[in-house]
């Protein structure tokens, strides 16, 4: 196959970038998209240019580190599926493709098409602790858990926490993360005893860090590699209001403000 | 914090507002469209009605400052957020590719600010009448005879069909969204809560676009 690259460079987190174009030759169809990028520096390397930096690690799908808009959409055309599991057979010879970062005031660049997605990070970090029994591992089914409860809890927690959510939103929203974290936690008694706080410091977290507000389109649905479903969107608005209207303001220890 | 900041101040708090004080203008709305839809019923009814709507002023009141309330709430909760969700992504894609998103979404800030703009000059026609000086020669409760005489000019007609399409479009996202803004599970009741914005917003713009157009057309004189 041969392609048109058009590739956003940007040197660093302060300098403008802008996308420059690179042609390529000899790609396989069976080539993953991410080891046609790694072809595209050799030859950037063989011409003593500096190579694109972008973001993998596990480079099959469950690490939530490789990031990448495709042509206009968050992990490619490719649905449920992230940037590392798609493959060149999804392009055809001769196409132009456009790859620009994940872009997000909360998402800044640190370079080309590597951002720094550590306002994630302090989102779960504001969410606290989760008041589990230490010592020894509890027995299986000492503490009684719903199957549709369990089952509901593993499909929120499925999310890798890439921000493809945040690609996607018009409004360069996180709530599908954040719900899908929110909505995991609630349901489980684990996490019971913290439930009021935990959704309001992960959605005042979000907001400090300049994520945009939910508009109901569902593009984030539409984009998530692991399916998330913005069903956690209805249940995080529920779960916060619940939560602004059961708040004592200062009257318990365990507040977070 | 309390429960007033958290609302006001946060995202979600701001955007459950919005959807709170959507409704409350929705409410408006079909209070409002069932009255007007009496115009064809004829001229003693439309007019015995808007007298009766006047007869008892603390009520009247009651509403209109509730009506206000919400339609301020609305758009200072609107402009917040769009504002702020202009400010979450400074540099925009060179390429963008939407799977998803209804254009009614999309532009729901624009539709938003050009039914405030119809709105005062719907305000500044029929309830100072400001803008038609010809309506000083008719009683003070000839509704009736406001309305044919407004109506059958082509561009009060046009624009208000026009406006009424926007609010149609306004309400095809709202009123899916509002459900799942307010923790419904649009995933959940799917079909039952999409149907609801488009299925409620033409009805409602049928029904609205029928008054004009009917005297424009002369069906009703
Ligand atoms: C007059 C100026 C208006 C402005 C500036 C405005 C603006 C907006 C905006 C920006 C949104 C939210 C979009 C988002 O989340 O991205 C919205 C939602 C909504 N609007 Fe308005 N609007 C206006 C008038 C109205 C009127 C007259 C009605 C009702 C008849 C209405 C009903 C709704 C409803 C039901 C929602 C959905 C709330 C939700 O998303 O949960 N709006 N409006
Ligand atoms: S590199 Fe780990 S998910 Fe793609």
């Amino acid at each position: 196959m041969r392609l048109v690259l058009h590739v956003w460079r940007q040197k660093s987190p302060e300098e403008a970038g802008a996308m420059v174009s690179y042609r390529l030759k000899e790609i396989s169809p069976d080539m993953s998209f991410l080891e046609m990028l790694d072809i595209l520096n050799e030859q950037l390397l063989a011409e003593e240019k500096d190579p694109v930096a972008f973001d993998h690690d596990c480079r099959e799908g469950i690490c939530g580190m490789c990031s990448l808009v495709i042509n206009g959409q968050a992990h490619g055309p490719q649905s449920g599926t992230t940037t590392c599991q798609l493959h060149m057979r999804s392009f055809k010879d001769g196409d132009e493709i456009y790859i620009e970062p994940f872009r997000a005031k909360a998402f800044p660049v640190i370079r080309d098409l590597v951002t720094n997605r550590s306002s994630f990070d302090r989102i779960i970090q504001a969410g606290g602790f989760v008041s589990v029994r230490t010592g020894g591992v509890p027995d299986g089914n000492a503490l009684p858990i719903p199957k549709t409860a369990a089952d509901l809890a593993m499909d929120f927690a499925a999310c890798i926490g890439c921000g493809a959510c945040v690609a996607a939103c018009k409004n360069a929203s996180a709530m599908l993360f954040v719900s899908a974290k929110v909505s995991q936690l609630a349901l489980l008694p684990q996490g019971k005893v913290e439930r009021e706080r935990r959704v309001l410091a992960m959605v005042g977290q979000m907001d400090q860090e300049g994520f945009g507000h939910c508009s109901n389109t569902f593009e984030c649905e539409a984009v998530c590699p692991k399916e998330i479903s913005v069903s956690s969107i209805a249940r995080l608005n529920r779960e916060y209001t619940r939560a602004a209207l059961l708040e004592r303001p200062s009257s318990s220890p365990t507040s977070s403000e | 914090m309390s429960f007033l900041s958290r609302t006001v101040n946060s995202s979600v708090g701001c955007k459950t507002l919005m959807a709170v004080s959507g409704l409350a203008l929705v409410g408006f709305i079909v209070a409002h469209l069932a009255g007007n839809l009496l115009v064809f019923a004829g001229p003693t009814a439309l007019n015995a009605y808007a007298k009766g709507l006047r007869s008892y002023l603390p009520l009247l009141w009651a509403l209109r400052i509730g009506l206000i309330t919400a339609f301020i709430l609305h758009i200072y909760a609107g402009i917040r957020l769009s504002r702020r969700a202009q400010q979450a992504r400074p540099q925009a894609y060179v390429k963008r590719k939407t799977q998803v998103t209804t254009g009614a979404a999309q532009t729901m800030i624009l539709s938003g600010l050009l039914l405030l703009f119809f709105a005062l000059y719907h305000l500044a026609h029929l309830t100072f009448r400001l803008t038609h000086p010809q309506f000083a020669a008719l009683g003070e409760f000839d509704v009736y005879a406001m309305l044919i005489a407004s109506f059958q000019s082509p561009w009060t007609s046009g624009f208000y069909i026009l406006s009424i399409a926007t609010l149609m479009l306004h309400l095809n996202h709202g009123m899916a969204s509002f459900f799942q803004t307010l923790g419904l599970d649009s995933r959940r009741h799917a079909s039952l809560l999409f149907m609801a914005g488009p299925v409620f917003s033409t009805l409602l713009a049928a029904g609205f676009i029928a008054i004009p157009l009917s005297i424009f057309l002369g069906l009703i004189a």
